[in-house]
């Protein structure tokens, strides 16, 4: 992992992989019962070095590696969370998480229902989501709806290194259980949907500058990424940066809103600026059916309807397994937004 | 019951997490490896009971000695003409590989696994399988399609995703699948095929037909559920399955240890499930062919599954997304015990006098020149990401088999975009 760049006044410049990192590195550090595992986590630190270093300062006991077997990994985080301890645990692609699911959505997500609080499962399961790195279709899905669908589970997907060190911290303090997608596509830098020009590395974005130390982005908050009065764009991970980008290039006046957490969703803020636009277009990279779009069109329909000026619009993936070779034409992409953007733009006689 | 006040006295518990004997900057030893010299492990009959062998479970079947020969009970005495064609299949396998894998670092394609060390494994068990048996291997099984004749080409344009893949790009690369090779579709989700595999024998059982199924797993899968329903189901049908554990030391980083195997072998797996069970030298391709050929057997005989663990070393990295000296040391494959398979077959073949070091750099030669001319007709079919892919709508075909309103809507729209992506007008 390359080294951070530190400067004097208590922030350094991360991408999103070191903040991660140092978000598992301050919580580690503030309390001896956080531990993280998973596989390839440990002496190697994670397959996307999320991990790198902490073994060597916490100790294999705090960071180790786990057979691969997701259900273990999960079902003895929920064993541990259950003891006081407060695990992390790594699967290594959200593709991967499958097996794992009766441990999160039966055990995790209800042990403090059933229990009557006596019990409960404080743990975070970090996950690397989403494509448009060739991964194909067992290494690019984005299965948020899937754990937003559950009871008792929050859902967490950080679009910076700022955001992605905040919200996990808070995740990995929170009383419950939390499932933080993290998206790979935009590890290494900001991604703007243009594939066929140079990666941009974080260092060149505001929201690389992290602070050392620790802070929390609260859970259930969104972030209102640019003001605008035109249209209200929501999106979360790397399609924030794919949806400000294409706003910038269409030059509208958009309001873009950054989910951060699904669960539980900031309505307060989607409903005001909905009510203030009377325009939304929902962005997701995952598929379109029963995908969490479907989910915000229907609460935005039902608290803003006498403000909408025309129909709700959903920019996502298509409803089939992500392709390999045809990876672009799958990917939610700057034409995509335009197309929707010129569509919720229309006034209700059909003219532009 | 231990009162707080007695509990004050006892000494803390402490957590064990293993921990591999060599890490990089270390000279991996491996002298405290046991491993007993060939020709020395039984044989039982096929029709024993399982109940009767736990001993192969921990045993480890070998055939070729350090000399080159051929030893023990185990010898398939196979004719040079099979030996020479499996170590050709070998040989090509490797060639492919490092093809394909330099293919990828020059951005020809997204991904690429080899097999390297691991040729035995598939190779030889697949001699050893009928022709139509099933197969359903992990990702570093693409030896069963060489050792099969499957055309290079194929593999290559599966491996680029282009426009004559015959999985129209929609697979990373090396997940193959073809029913005429019978070689089912890979998952890169892990030991998902075990279970599958069973399945597939317990079908062609309640059919009454006669070919039997064959399933391969990396011995860190094989901590995944999958691998444990699937002995679970074997067992109690008694399918006529074959479940082979390839137990090559490392899951990208993790070593075998995080799967188990510093507790127990991975063959014993069987007697806790009640399957018969067999540890064997995977770097001896003769031992790998002998020991399927007993499974095959076994299973057609209506004598139930066995679980073979071929103990083995991969010899390279995970992929070409990892670095293997990050995470163990340099020296291991060279001083791997069980030394290289394609060498040690081919010093069998030269031992018993049916093959010269001559006719083996002709083959390399021979097997170099085959890779490249298929690597060029490949790349006439366009490599990833330069255009000659599938055609767009491709992407929504075979969803189902037939298309709902819903995909076809979405298909529209993907057109569209495209059009207006490319500039074309449309009227509104």
């Amino acid at each position: 992992m390359s080294k951070a760049k530190e400067n004097n006044s208590g922030t350094t410049q991360r991408n999103m992989i070191q903040a991660i990192n140092s978000a598992m590195d301050v919580a580690m550090e503030r309390d001896d019962n956080v531990c993280v595992f998973g596989e390839d986590v440990g002496y190697y630190g994670g397959v996307f070095r999320a991990t790198a270093g902490l073994q060597e300062k916490y100790g294999k006991t705090r960071s180790f590696d786990t057979p691969i077997n997701e259900c273990g990994i999960i079902g003895v985080a929920v064993g541990m969370a259950a003891y006081g301890m407060r695990p992390v645990a790594e699967i290594q692609f959200a593709d991967y998480i499958y097996p794992g699911l009766d441990q999160l959505v039966s055990e995790a997500a209800r042990l403090r229902y059933r229990s009557a609080g006596e019990f409960t499962a404080p743990l975070t399961i970090r996950t690397p989501f989403g494509g448009g790195i060739f991964g194909g279709q067992t290494h690019s899905q984005s299965p948020e709806s899937i754990f937003t669908h559950i009871s008792g589970v929050k859902t967490v997907i950080p679009s910076t290194p700022y955001d992605a060190k905040g919200l996990l911290i808070a995740a990995i303090e929170d009383p419950d259980p939390v499932v933080f997608f993290e998206p790979k596509r935009i590890y290494n830098g900001p991604f703007d949907g243009h594939y066929d020009t140079p990666v941009m590395p974080w260092s060149k974005h505001p929201a690389s500058e992290v602070p050392d130390g620790h802070y929390v982005i609260p859970l259930g908050k969104a972030n209102v990424l640019r003001e605008g009065s035109a249209v209200t764009m929501l999106c979360y991970g790397t399609m924030v940066h794919v949806t400000a980008a294409a706003v910038e290039e269409l030059g509208i006046d958009a309001e873009v809103i950054d989910l951060r957490t699904l669960l539980p969703l900031d309505m307060e803020t989607i409903e005001a600026s909905v009510k203030k636009t009377g325009r939304c277009v929902i962005v997701h990279e995952a598929t379109r059916t029963s995908g969490f779009g479907a989910e915000l069109s229907a609460l935005v329909q039902e608290r803003c309807f006498y403000h909408l000026e025309a129909p709700i619009q959903r920019v996502t993936g298509y409803d089939t397994p992500y392709p390999h070779s045809l990876e672009w034409a799958y990917f939610p992409g700057p034409v995509r937004l335009r197309l929707a953007i010129e569509r919720v733009m229309e006034d209700v006689s059909g003219n532009v | 019951m231990a009162s707080d006040t007695d509990r004050r006295n006892l000494p803390p518990l402490e957590l064990y997490v293993p921990e591999p004997k060599f890490r990089p900057g270390d000279d991996a030893d491996f002298s405290s490896i046991v491993i007993p010299a060939a020709g020395e492990t039984r044989r039982p009959d096929i029709a024993d009971d399982h109940r009767d062998m736990p001993d192969l479970s921990y045993d480890l079947v070998r055939v070729l000695d350090d000399d080159g020969k051929a030893t023990g009970p185990w010898d398939p005495k196979l004719d040079a003409d099979t030996l020479r064609k499996m170590l050709r299949a070998m040989a090509l396998t490797r060639a492919f590989d490092g093809r394909m894998f330099r293919a990828q670092r020059q951005g020809k394609t997204s991904f690429y696994m080899k097999c390297t060390g691991e040729e035995a494994v598939a190779i030889a068990a697949t001699f050893a399988l009928d022709r139509d048996d099933m197969c359903f291997p992990s990702y570093r099984q693409q030896g069963i399609l060489i050792a099969r004749d499957w055309s290079l080409v194929d593999m290559m344009n599966q491996v680029y995703s282009n426009k004559k893949d015959r999985l129209m790009g929609r697979q990373l690369p090396i997940m193959y699948s073809t029913k005429q090779g019978g070689f089912f579709s890979i998952s890169g989700n892990l030991a998902t095929q075990f279970p599958q595999a069973v399945g597939w024998a317990m079908a062609s059982a309640a059919k009454g037909d006669t070919r039997i199924a064959a399933t391969w797993t990396g011995e860190g899968s094989s901590a995944e559920g999958d691998f444990h329903s699937a002995c679970i189901f074997a067992s109690v049908y008694r399918a006529p399955v074959i479940m082979n554990v390839v137990n090559n030391q490392w899951a990208i980083s993790s070593f075998s240890g995080f799967a188990g195997g510093d507790e127990t072998t991975f063959a014993a797996r069987a007697v806790g499930y009640g399957l018969a069970g067999l540890r064997v030298d995977g770097n001896d391709a003769l031992a790998v062919y002998a020991a399927t050929q007993w499974a095959a057997e076994r299973a057609r005989t209506n004598n139930g599954p066995t679980l073979i663990e071929h103990f083995t070393y991969r010899a390279e990295g995970h992929s070409t997304s990892d670095d293997p000296e990050q995470y163990r040391s340099a020296n291991e494959a060279a001083d791997w015990p069980l030394g290289d398979p394609i060498a040690r077959l081919k010093n069998h073949l030269i031992a018993i006098g049916e093959w010269d070091e001559e006719r083996q750099a002709k083959m390399d030669e021979e097997v170099a020149t085959q890779v490249k001319t298929a690597q060029k007709q490949a790349e006439k079919n366009g490599i990833l990401g330069h255009g000659l892919h599938q055609p767009l709508e491709t992407m929504f075909e075979q969803v189902f088999e037939e298309m709902p309103w819903h995909l076809e809507e979405q298909m529209q729209e993907m057109l569209d975009e495209n059009d207006a992506a490319n500039g074309v007008c449309k009227t509104r």
